[in-house]
């Protein structure tokens, strides 16, 4: 799990004077983490516990365990730059400050949802906050992300797109293909792969011939590392690095992110591909709001009361979001035949 | 008050479940993340979560229970400071969610007769209409007196691959998840073990190149089956599919034989949105050099898979994952094949020819079985095959009924009932007394929202009504 922020490939990497280590990561920001974080986890379970009562339908992804990634990599962003990511997306949603609201609208399939009811946990969107999905067909949101990257360049605004996919994803054609367009052309975008050891019931080991997913940029002289995706603040370090290396004009680069899902792959998926062991291992000791927490009240004498506050505070935006999304109305029925063009 | 635990909906398309076995017992603490029970759907065994913490106050419903309905309590949880005493506090029954029309678990079935207007109770054979005297459908495939012998879409499909298999040793299976885990959709159960991992292969998430090993291996002479998760993951691949294995027998003189089956879940589940929700059976029929194949019941899917594996030619079998689960009649015999472009009529009818094919069958049928009551006696076809389309049955019905409606699931442009109503035109249009008419999936992606899925999605109702219309009787 703890893995060495090393820098490999041939290209140069980012430039010492810049770097920014995990340390410098302040109290505040380790505030600021704890809390979007668990407003992820709490969601999460909320959206579970709607979904075994029927109120969510089809397929549901939850983010449990990852957070530290998304929350991490969001605290390094500017304002300009974009998101973009697979089926997986709640905890991305929220971590780029979309209103639990109205993600869990959508969950519930509400015409207040932020696709109206109509794209559901795998399909939502956010003009307002460079929120480009939300993609259901695994590794086509890898290219997608790679064209808004072009799209910046094209525009010179100086924004970087942050396109995630997950190890399975890493297998598929269109990442390579995407890859070698992003070198050649200096695209301004950061690959964030969600390692979290496994595809559906695939480890990774039983799919990848090579599982140092950083390196997969090597023939295509992309530059990548490999970061201990359960502890926020080296996430935030590497994320902040890579995204300057992308927005000085350097073109693409790689972040490995080594994680762990919880839960199953969707709500229906029995799991039996791995041992408890092996989640509680993850669950026990390298939970990233455990980690976090403890930072807080050890190193930096947060108290307690201090800590339970934030708690609750997270768990009532939480209920009111699930209260929010049973009360709304579906869509009407007009919206059936609505914004299929312009 | 003590908290109801709900027995949760664990699947799209989950409507009840086993409740095999309690991990805890009375009195237990119960924090959240423990590991509270296991419930078995049609597809897996599934571990429930608790959600919430506390003691454990009370089993609701005893470990064995079967059929037990999604959101039905099977416990108590005590919460910190509650006693037993608090029980009897519990509520009776589930709190029902306010305005959730969507609290419901989907049901794929439900959803199907929901706005159909119920018709008043009337005999199967309503008065003035003649019982056909030749009323059992024709399955010559099937000997007179042959066992027969109940089973899901699911296991038919396992058992044609299995007995293809060890029929042939060329014969292997391929996709993503269809080795270790047991398919995701639990249709290659138990392939692995009989027939282990040289033939039965895991792949990694890449379609459109494990499609074009696949491709490549048939060109070499083996027999592949390449499994989609589902056809909508075919998109990835459809340049191999098309462009490889389609055309090369044609662009080689008839040089290369490529003897391939590509099968996998097709068209609308349940909530999965549009990404996840299309009926491909016209883009395929569209393409000339494969043989296209939708199985309606447990009998087409194993009598057609079986052909398909056999046949010199690539084969699209397009599966559904709501039929899955659903079962049928299938005959007892050592070696049940069906022939592949060749049209079923499950209901003899005079009145009017209603043609569907695959989960669109569901609707016929339970359209026909209320026009009955209404007087009106539809014939029904299921098309079992899409590419060849055997449009000679539909003629000989038509000939006879002189009206027809078509009934599927996909888009209504450039559909199967496009093909139909064109070639019916063409080739009948002296014995048509109305024009032919569509019931299809509504002309937009597939909405996410329960409401709106339900209306996106052809119903009984919509199939009665254009009877009514053909026959001049609404
Ligand atoms: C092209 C395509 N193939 C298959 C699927 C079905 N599927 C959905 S998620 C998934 C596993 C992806 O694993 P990974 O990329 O590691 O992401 P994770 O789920 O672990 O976040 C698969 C096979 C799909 N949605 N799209
Ligand atoms: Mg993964």
């Amino acid at each position: 799990m703890q893995a060495e922020a090393k820098v490999t490939g041939d290209a140069k990497g980012p430039k010492a004077a810049t770097s920014k280590t995990a340390s410098d990561f302040s109290v505040e920001d380790y505030r600021r983490a704890y809390e979007e974080m668990l407003l992820i986890r709490r969601f999460e379970e909320k959206a579970g516990q709607l979904y075994g009562m029927g109120l969510i339908g089809g397929f549901c992804h939850l983010y449990i365990g990852q957070e530290a990634v998304v929350v991490g990599a969001q605290m390094a962003m500017q304002e300009r730059d974009q998101v973009i990511t697979g089926y997986r997306d709640h905890g991305h949603m929220l971590a780029t400050g979309m209103d639990p609201k109205g993600v869990m609208a959508e969950l519930t399939g509400r015409a207040s949802g932020y696709s109206k009811g109509k794209g559901g946990s795998m399909h939502m969107f956010s003009v307002e906050k460079n929120f480009l999905g939300g993609h259901g067909i695994v590794g086509a949101q890898v290219s997608l992300g790679t064209g808004v990257a072009f799209a910046n360049r094209y525009r010179e605004n100086g924004a970087v797109a942050l396109t995630y996919f997950g190890d399975g994803a890493a297998n598929q054609g269109q990442v390579y293909e995407s890859f070698n367009m992003a070198k050649l052309w200096s695209l301004p975008v950061v690959y964030i792969i969600e390692n979290n050891k496994y595809g559906m019931g695939t480890s990774i080991n039983r799919a990848s011939s090579t599982t140092n997913l950083s390196q997969r940029g090597r023939s295509f002289d992309i530059p990548g590392e490999q970061v201990d995706g359960m502890e926020v603040e080296k996430v935030h370090a590497a994320v902040e690095r890579a995204l300057e290396y992308a927005r000085s004009g350097n073109g693409p680069y790689i972040l490995e992110m080594l994680t762990y899902r919880y839960r199953g792959h969707s709500m229906s998926d029995p799991a039996k591909y791995r041992s408890r062991e092996e989640v509680n291992e993850y669950r026990q000791k390298h939970d990233p709001i455990d980690h976090v927490r403890k930072i807080l009240l050890e190193t930096h004498k947060v108290s307690e009361d201090e800590i339970k506050e934030i708690d609750k505070r997270v768990r009532d935006e939480v209920n009111t979001a699930a209260e929010f999304a049973q009360s709304e109305p579906e869509p009407d029925p007009a919206e059936l035949w609505t914004d299929v063009v312009r | 008050m003590p908290t109801e635990i709900l027995m949760p909906a664990l699947s799209p398309t989950m409507e009840e479940g086993k409740l095999a076995k309690w991990l805890k017992a009375v009195g237990d603490d119960v924090s959240a993340g423990d590991v509270i029970a296991e419930i078995e759907t049609d597809k897996a065994t599934m571990e429930v979560e608790a959600v919430d913490e506390g003691k454990l106050g009370k089993i609701l419903i005893e470990e064995g229970t079967e059929g037990v309905p999604v959101n039905t309590p099977i416990a108590l949880l005590l919460a910190e400071g509650e006693s037993e005493a608090d029980l009897d506090a519990a509520p009776k029954s589930a709190p029902k969610p306010e305005a959730a029309p969507a609290a419901s678990a989907p049901s794929p079935t439900g959803s199907l007769s929901a706005d159909a207007p119920k018709p008043p109770a009337a005999p199967r054979s309503a008065p003035g209409v003649a019982e056909m005297p030749d009323d059992q459908p024709d399955e010559p495939e099937v000997p007179a007196g042959t066992e027969m012998k109940q089973m899901t879409v699911r296991e038919a499909l396992r058992d044609a691959m299995a007995e293809e298999m060890r029929a042939d040793g060329d014969v292997f299976l391929m996709g993503e998840e269809v080795a270790e885990y047991q398919g995701a959709y639990k249709v290659s159960q138990g392939l692995l073990e009989e027939f282990g991992s040289k033939r039965v292969v895991d792949t990694p998430i890449t379609e459109h190149g494990f499609t074009g090993v696949g491709v490549g291996a048939a060109f070499a002479g083996l027999k592949p089956i390449v499994e989609f998760m589902t056809f909508n993951f075919a998109m990835q691949a459809i340049d191999q599919i098309i462009n490889s294995a389609a055309k090369t027998h044609y662009m080689s003189g008839g040089f290369i034989k490529c003897s391939i089956v590509f099968r996998g879940a097709n068209g609308a589940a349940a909530r999965v949105a549009a990404q996840h929700s299309q009926d491909y059976a016209a883009w395929y029929a569209h393409v000339p050099g494969h043989r296209v194949i939708q199985p309606y019941s447990a009998m087409d899917a194993k009598g057609l898979l079986k052909a398909a594996i056999r046949d010199p030619n690539p084969c699209i079998v397009l599966e559904n994952e709501i039929l899955y689960g659903h079962s049928f009649d299938v005959p007892v015999m050592d070696d049940f094949v069906l022939p592949i472009g060749k049209a079923k009529v499950e209901k003899k009818g005079k009145d009017v020819t209603i043609v569907s094919f695959g989960i669109g069958m569901t609707y016929a049928m339970k359209a026909a079985e209320e026009l009955a009551g209404m007087g009106i006696d539809a014939e029904v076809i299921n098309l079992r095959t899409l590419r060849p389309l055997d449009i000679d049955t539909v003629i000989k019905s038509v000939k006879k009924t002189n009206r027809c409606v078509t009934v599927e699931e996909a888009f209504p442009t450039c559909s199967i009932s496009s093909e139909i109503g064109y070639q019916l035109m063409e080739k009948a249009f002296d014995y048509l007394d109305a024009p032919v008419l569509r019931v299809t999936g509504k002309d937009v992606p597939m909405p996410y929202a329960a409401n709106l899925e339900k209306l996106a999605l052809p119903n009984v109702g919509e199939v009665i009504d254009a009877v009514k219309a053909v026959t001049y009787t609404a």
